[in-house]
């Protein structure tokens, strides 16, 4: 059924999980976590780019997301081998460590 | 059933970036069965990237649309092309002795920075959000790994890592301003976002002013400008050297055409309000560059600071958004790219073999036991600063005269300003390969492949200093 809920509240989830993700990628320190807050972000882009969609009558939107999923994917895949390359030398996760470099 | 209407698709246009993609496979598939010996490698990416070059040139005529408008090949895209080209191409050539030296044996160090190529070439060409979008993930992608090549080194897997995961926070921001760009206009496409902000029928302004701000926080990012650049000086330092040059000049380069043709193309309408941003925004680039190299003391670090300072200068072009600037930004970067390549080979001239000698008090007595390198590095110093008659005086003339013509006088007053203090720790390095004695003695390793880039890059710098005309035209 159109317009049944509101587009404004699509729109509302999709920014607090945005948010949600940023401070999760500011505020943690274990590196897992951090790449989980990203995919959060990711996924609250999705939830906007579908609700418009529907609303404004057009597939690109869907076409945006399935697109966004390809690109997360791929970076999990490259994302997690660095990581797991990291670990080797340095078994740790908490990013405070990582500090060889001036951050 | 209804059948869905293929695109109209010029082959011939995409031909350089499917023959990179081909090449990029087989090059993947060769490393299987070349074993230790790489040169074969080296050999066919080099092969597929003059192919590639030379086949931008095969379009007759100039502007050719493929895919219902998401794909334009022009005369920006064809310059950037061969700018990309050309960096992947001395990429590879300052890598063939760098590697083996550092322990990069990975055959599929190649195949990325083709694929890599392939992102750039695609993002130079994009007019719409989602072919913008997915060139600069398989850019940063690539990158990601690039980064990382070196395995067994904590410094480059730092790096890596670091550079992974500020990039993708970077991408969401990104994607979330494109999403509420889509959102305001209910197109995707560049031109159609201008047209509907023509007639004014934008579904929400709010939606339209938080993307763009979205947007100028993701490209930010992406192209390494204040207050977003803080990964750059340590992915700098800690990637191997050739890939360190290859970010600096291609994937920018590729980032900086993706955010002109969007604040050029798509939102100019509304140049008023992001206007001022991105105006602060270059001027803390600018300025937060040039102090920061100021104090640096590793060479990798300063080269960071000093790439960042100069995207505050190319965001003037940006800001201009006539004509003038698209063609200012093409000229800077083919500049930049000699300046930048040539300064990163004598880097790696200086390299041992345990050690990488990449602190500025390593250059001291430099002058006197290789004068001819000497002399080439202050060439390039002095390019990069911005004095005549090299090509880095040209290339800050012409995005000084874009910005001019459109009459933001103080931003040029302030960019001067800047190249008078980026003079200071150019002229640093100059003074101590000069006028002070080396600390103990080394050992050069004088590879012949990267004196051969370094001579290829002193010449470019000079000639487009003394003859721009040939190569600006080219970008026009």
């Amino acid at each position: 059924m159109d317009g049944f809920v509101p587009l404004n509240h699509y729109l509302l989830l999709s920014a607090t999980l945005f948010v949600i993700g940023v401070l999760g990628v500011l505020l943690r320190r274990n590196v897992i976590v951090v790449f989980m807050s990203i995919e959060i972000m990711l996924n609250a882009v999705n939830i906007s780019l579908i609700a418009f969609d529907h609303y404004l009558n057009n597939s690109d939107g869907q076409v945006f997301s399935f697109m966004v999923m390809c690109v997360a994917a791929a970076e999990v895949s490259v994302g997690l081998a660095i990581i797991i390359s990291m670990f080797r030398n340095k078994p740790t996760v908490n990013l405070d460590e990582f500090n060889i470099l001036k951050w | 059933m209804e059948h869905i209407p293929a695109p109209a698709i010029d082959f011939i246009s995409l031909a350089p970036a499917l023959i990179l993609s081909v090449f990029g496979m087989l090059v993947l598939l060769m490393d299987l069965f070349a074993g230790k010996n790489k040169n074969l490698l080296v050999f066919a990416s080099l092969v597929g990237l003059v192919l590639a070059g030379v086949s931008a040139f095969a379009p007759k005529a100039l502007p050719v649309v493929s895919f219902g408008g998401s794909y334009v090949v022009d005369h920006l895209s064809v310059f950037f092309t061969l700018i990309f080209v050309f960096s992947s191409a001395l990429t590879i050539l300052l890598s063939i002795e760098y590697n083996p030296r550092n322990g990069i044996r990975a055959g599929e160090y190649y195949a990325l920075i083709l694929f890599c190529t392939v992102g750039m070439i695609l993002l130079a060409s994009a007019t719409d959000l989602i072919m913008i979008f997915l060139g600069i993930e398989v850019v940063s992608i690539c990158l990601y790994v690039l980064a990382g090549i070196k395995r067994g080194d904590v410094k480059s897997n730092e790096a890596a890592l670091k550079y992974f995961l500020l990039g993708a926070f970077a991408t969401g921001f990104l994607v979330y301003g494109m999403t509420l760009l889509y959102g305001a206009t209910g197109t995707t496409k560049l031109a159609g976002i201008a047209e509907v902000i023509h007639s004014g029928q934008t579904n929400s302004d709010t939606l339209l002013l938080l993307g763009t701000v979205l947007l100028i926080i993701g490209f930010g990012f992406k192209v390494a400008s204040v207050p977003f650049h803080m990964w750059a000086p340590d992915v700098y330092e800690g990637a191997p050297s050739p890939v360190t040059a290859f970010m600096a000049v291609g994937p920018k380069a590729a980032a900086l055409v993706a955010f002109y043709r969007v604040f050029a193309t798509a939102i100019p309408e509304i140049g008023t309000t992001w206007d001022t941003l991105l105006m602060v925004v270059a001027v803390a680039t600018m300025v937060i560059g040039n102090f920061g190299a100021i104090v640096q003391t590793n060479i990798k670090r300063l080269l960071a600071y000093s790439s960042i300072s100069h995207v505050g200068y190319l965001l003037i072009a940006i800001i201009a958004r006539n004509s003038l600037g698209g063609s200012a930004i093409a000229y800077y970067m083919m500049a930049y790219a000699f300046m930048i390549f040539g300064t990163f080979g004598i880097v790696i001239l200086l390299g041992e073999k345990n050690s990488e000698n990449l602190e500025i008090k390593n250059y001291a007595g430099l002058g006197v036991k290789q004068p001819a390198i000497a002399l080439c590095m202050t060439v390039f110093m002095l390019s990069l600063g911005g004095m005549p008659p090299f090509a880095g005086f040209i290339a800050k003339f012409y995005i000084f005269g874009a910005a001019i013509k459109e009459g933001y006088v103080v931003l040029v007053v302030i960019a001067v300003l800047n190249s008078v203090v980026s003079l200071y720790y150019y002229l640093k390095i100059v003074v101590l390969m000069y006028m002070k004695d080396s600390e103990r003695e080394l050992e050069l390793s004088m590879g012949p492949i990267t004196l051969a880039v370094v001579a290829i890059a002193v010449f470019g710098t000079i000639e487009m200093g003394l003859f721009p005309d040939p190569i600006l035209q080219l970008t026009q």
